[in-house]
């Protein structure tokens, strides 16, 4: 006998939570950023770029951009599969936000490591 | 059944509930916050290089079309966020009622609406 159930991909649940679980380390660290910016005693270059050479800010940074790249990357192929048909087109819109992710993630990493 | 169904969608006499328009932002902004991800990135850097590049950050930021593009974008990031903690507590079951989820739907739009209204204020 052959079972016939149509079960998915399984990737549902885990990108289910994996979307929380980012929005969360977003949100936490949106904060942070907000309590940064009111501490900076003025607004010019020397504090702002002192502010984001700091060891936790730039590890922090890191981890924001990480789950934001793979939150952006979950609500992107949501959006694609809801209202892209073709399935070459659909797959190379996926391609191109996967690589664009990537570069904007090492774009950062060299933004943050390179002050 | 409360009410006999419409005979026809007059698209100018149908409206969306608050909750609907609420989900449809959520997802827009999330998708322009993407596209605007190299923008945002670029101004970031442009902006912690060194002294020169930060006053020609400046000088961009400081022209009035670039903030309104900008405070757009930072109601897009405070819709995305508020309607975002919205749905967690949905996932919590908490507010899934109808008249808490209409509440909660006014909330995410007043808070996200007045956040970037009152910083778009104070930047300006």
């Amino acid at each position: 006998m052959v079972r016939r159930e149509v079960v998915g991909a399984h990737y549902g649940l885990r990108d289910w939570l994996a979307q929380r679980v980012t929005a969360v380390v977003m949100l936490v660290y949106t904060l942070l950023f907000v309590i940064a910016l009111i501490g900076l005693p003025r607004f010019d270059f020397s504090h702002w770029q002192a502010m984001w050479s700091a060891p936790w800010m730039r590890y922090a940074t890191l981890l924001f951009m990480a789950s934001l790249l793979y939150h952006a990357w979950v609500g992107m192929r949501n959006i694609f599969m809801d209202y892209v048909k073709p399935t070459a087109l659909r797959l190379v819109l996926h391609v191109l936000v996967i690589l664009a992710l990537l570069a904007y993630g090492a774009w950062a990493v060299q933004i943050l490591w390179g002050l | 059944m409360p009410k006999s169904r419409p005979k026809h969608l007059n698209l100018l006499q149908i409206r969306f509930p608050i909750m609907a328009i609420v989900s449809g932002l959520h997802r827009i902004s999330g998708a322009v916050l993407f596209l605007f991800l190299p923008v945002l990135l670029w101004l970031w850097q442009q902006s912690v290089v060194s002294q020169e590049t930060f006053e020609r950050f400046s000088a961009v930021v400081a022209s009035p079309f670039a903030k309104l593009v900008l405070l757009g974008l930072l109601w897009g990031y405070l819709h995305h966020l508020c309607a975002g903690i919205r749905h967690l507590a949905l996932d919590l079951e908490v507010g899934v009622d109808l008249p808490a989820a209409r509440a909660s739907s006014m909330a995410v739009m007043a808070v996200s609406i007045g956040l970037t209204f009152l910083i778009g204020v104070l930047l300006w």
